[in-house]
Parts: C-alpha cells; structure tokens; sequence
C-alpha cells in the first residue's frame, strides 16, 4: 500500500481496516511477542476507515505497531470511525510517547498530511492514555484545532468509554497482572539466548554438568522465575528481589556439592557452594534489575538509585565467586583435588 | 509493591499555579492525581513513575517532574557511552521496548 495524497490533493486517503484479527495477524502477534524481526510489525502510517463512517464518526489515534493498532481496530467491533495511525517506527504507544515518537509534532504533520479536517466535521481526536507522555493536548489544540481527548489506557475498554466519554479510575490504571508479565519472558530469552548458550558451554567445560545446570538454573530464574514471582518477592527492589531468586534456586546445587562429594576436601565444597552463592545470584539480579525496563511501574529515579546502590554489589559477588571458581579449578589440575 | 517501587521521586506539584483543568488527574497512569472542584490534588505521590504525561499536558506548568525511562537496561547503555540521558535507542535496534 502506497500513500497516493499527492495525486489527489482533493480526495484524502483512506485505507479500509476491519475489527476482526485473521490467523496472519495472530501469527504477526506471535513473531512480535518472540522478539522475531521486531521492527518489521509495523502498518502504513496514515488515515484507516473502520466500519462505515461519516463525517460525524469518531477518529481514534494510535501507533503503527501491530500490536497497538490491532489492539485498537479488534476493540471496535460495531463501531464506524477512523483510526489514525502515526509514524511510531512501529513501536508501541507508551515506550514511543516515552522516546518523543508519538508526540505532538507527529500527531499535528499527521493530521495535515492526511487532510484530516476535510474528511471529519468535528474537531476531537481520542488518543490512548499512554501516549500522553509524549502528547500536549493543549499544545495540539492550538497547532491543528483538533481537541484531544484521552481515551482508557486499553483500548478494549473503548466501547464502554465511547457511551460518556469519561473513562472509570480503573480504566485510567496500569496494571502489570501476570499475564502480562507472562508475555513478556519469551522475547527475554530470545535477547539471551546466545549468550546463555556460549557461557552454558564455557561452563560446562569448566566445572562439568552440575555447574552449567546451577547457570542455566540462575539465569533462567532471572528470565523466567522473576517476572512470573515479581509481586510476592518479599523485598522493596529488584536488585535483592533477584538475588534472594538466584540464592533459593542455587540451594539444590550447594546441597548437591556439599553431601554429594564424600571424598572430596572441605575447603573445595565450600568453595563450590561459594561459587552457588555468590556469583550466580549476581546474575539473577542483574537480570531481575534489568526487567525494570519492561514494568509499568519503574521511575527513572529510582533506577538509578538502584544502579548505584547495587551494581557494584553485583560485580563483587559476580568477581570473588569466579575468582573462587578459577582457583578451585586450578588447584584441582594442579594436584590439590 | 506493584504500585510504588521506590519511595521517592521527582514529582514536585504547585497548587498556585493549578488552573484547574483536570488533565493530569486523566492522564496519570497511577492515580496520582485527582481533580477536586477547582484544583488538582495531589493525592499517591509514591506511586510516581515519572513517565512525565502530566507535566506535559500541564498547561500552566504547576508540575515538574524529572521524567525519563525507569529502564536500568537503557540507563546503563547511556552510561558505558557516555551519554547523558538514557533513552530507548528506537532508531536503532536494542533488544528492549517493543
């Protein structure tokens, strides 16, 4: 689909959409929330008719992620409007008002390319809550005379909102429920994935089976456990939240080293256990700190707070448990073990 | 937990300047504001996030806030390049914010 605005200054561009979501667009979801080729999710920026609107039709704006704006077109099912969708590098809403993307700027050269004033009456635009970061209402008002109104932070909450046009207090509420937390751990293992594999693999030539499963174990328990266990980790951030993971899934493997060696010396259980507790947990922690990023809930202020406080916790711990790992391995070659 | 990380933030509110336009109680994704009859209220200041939605839909700058991403993935890029401020890095293709 090409945008032929050019050739027809009188005829404004439509393109048609629909609410229903075909097995394409399920897979398209699927490839999105995998990490597959992120930035190829995008639709043609521009002006969408759904239903059979008339000039009097509502207009929703939204990004030109597929995920946003299929969430937006499946929520109007029986509604006749236009979607208006922004030149978002096919990011999603909240992180592309967050990086200026979806922001007044666009909303306003949008509006004008898509010679919005000619095909709707009215002048009110609803954009999602979210995008409010990177949007001043007041700002738009005055550059297109468009007034904007912030619809509910989900769009599927849009039919209900339609009826008042006042959202309730829990429409106008993030939330970050298991589900969504549970969508988001497939594209953190595909960000690792490779890293995960090489160090497994260094690992395991280093201190055999037990000590690669311990790794996989914490790094896993950072990817995995951590966003499920997020809410009931009894401790105020995620630095410690992370650490007190990686500590209880190590438990296992510092048993295993402690009872599982009869013959071998003390002072090497000890430092195997060290190595469990110590390093590894680091791990689970950087990775726990990490997934600030993807809450809905992180102020920028408190993370740095946080990097400050616990970064350099991790590199000790991450330090003196490898620098215990290498000195066991080396006095076991050289005939201490 | 879920609904405030950290105790403090930036989030700073003059009620002399509130003009009373309600828009910050809308467009808070934490509830932190509400509208009484003439002026806003700040009511969850802890539950904060700085995402910065009501100091820009602030018509007469009664809020200030410190906003930028609470990602410490971002932060710690900007820092190894030697940036000041952390961002998303869009353009380009980070693993993170799809």
């Amino acid at each position: 689909m090409i945008l032929h605005k050019d050739n027809s200054p009188s005829q404004p561009f439509i393109q048609q959409t629909s609410s229903s979501i075909t097995l394409k667009n399920r897979w398209d979801h699927f490839l999105a929330r995998i990490g597959y080729k992120r930035k190829w999710h995008r639709v043609n920026p521009g002006l969408y008719s759904i239903g059979h609107p008339s000039s009097e039709s509502p207009v929703f704006v939204t990004a030109n992620y597929t995920l946003s704006f299929d969430a937006l077109r499946s929520s109007l099912r029986n509604i006749d409007g236009y979607i208006l969708a922004l030149d978002t590098k096919g990011i999603n809403v909240w992180c592309s008002a967050g990086a200026e993307i979806f922001s007044t700027e666009e909303l306003v050269n949008r509006i004008n390319a898509v010679s919005l004033h000619e095909v709707v009456s009215h002048r009110t635009l609803i954009l999602p809550q979210l995008s409010a970061s990177g949007v001043a209402a007041h700002e738009v008002k005055k550059k297109s005379g468009f007034k904007v109104e912030y619809g509910p932070v989900r769009a599927k909450n849009l039919p209900e909102y339609l009826l008042t046009h006042q959202a309730t207090q829990e429409m106008r509420q993030v939330r970050f429920s298991l589900r969504d937390r549970l969508v988001l751990i497939p594209v953190e293992i595909t960000n690792t994935l490779l890293l995960l594999l090489i160090t497994t693999v260094i690992f395991f030539a280093a201190g055999g089976f037990l000590l690669s499963a311990g790794w996989v174990a914490a790094v896993l328990a950072g990817l995995v456990l951590f966003p499920i266990l997020l809410p009931w980790i009894p401790s105020p951030n995620f630095s410690t939240k992370g650490f007190i993971l990686g500590g209880a899934v190590a438990l296992p493997f510092v048993l295993a080293v402690l009872i599982g060696k009869p013959g071998a010396p003390v002072w090497q259980k000890i430092a195997w256990a060290a190595v469990y507790l110590t390093a590894f947990p680091s791990v689970t922690g950087f990775i726990a700190l990490n997934f600030t990023g993807s809450t809905t809930f992180t102020s920028r202020s408190g993370v740095r707070r946080e990097i400050f406080t616990y970064i350099p916790v991790m590199a000790w711990m991450f330090g003196g448990g490898m620098l215990c790992l290498v000195i066991t391995i080396l006095l076991r070659l050289f005939g201490a073990g | 937990m879920m609904k405030s990380a950290y105790i403090s933030n930036t989030l700073r509110y003059n009620p002399d300047l509130c003009s009373g336009c309600g828009m910050c109680s809308v467009v808070c994704p934490h509830l932190v504001f509400v509208q009484n009859e003439r002026l806003a209220q700040l009511i969850r200041p802890k539950a904060c996030m700085e995402c910065g939605a009501c100091q820009r839909n602030c018509p007469t700058n009664a809020i200030i806030v410190e906003s930028g991403v609470g990602c410490a993935y971002a932060q710690m890029l900007a820092a190894l390049k030697g940036k000041k401020e952390a961002t998303c890095d869009i353009e380009k293709d980070s693993p993170c914010c799809s």
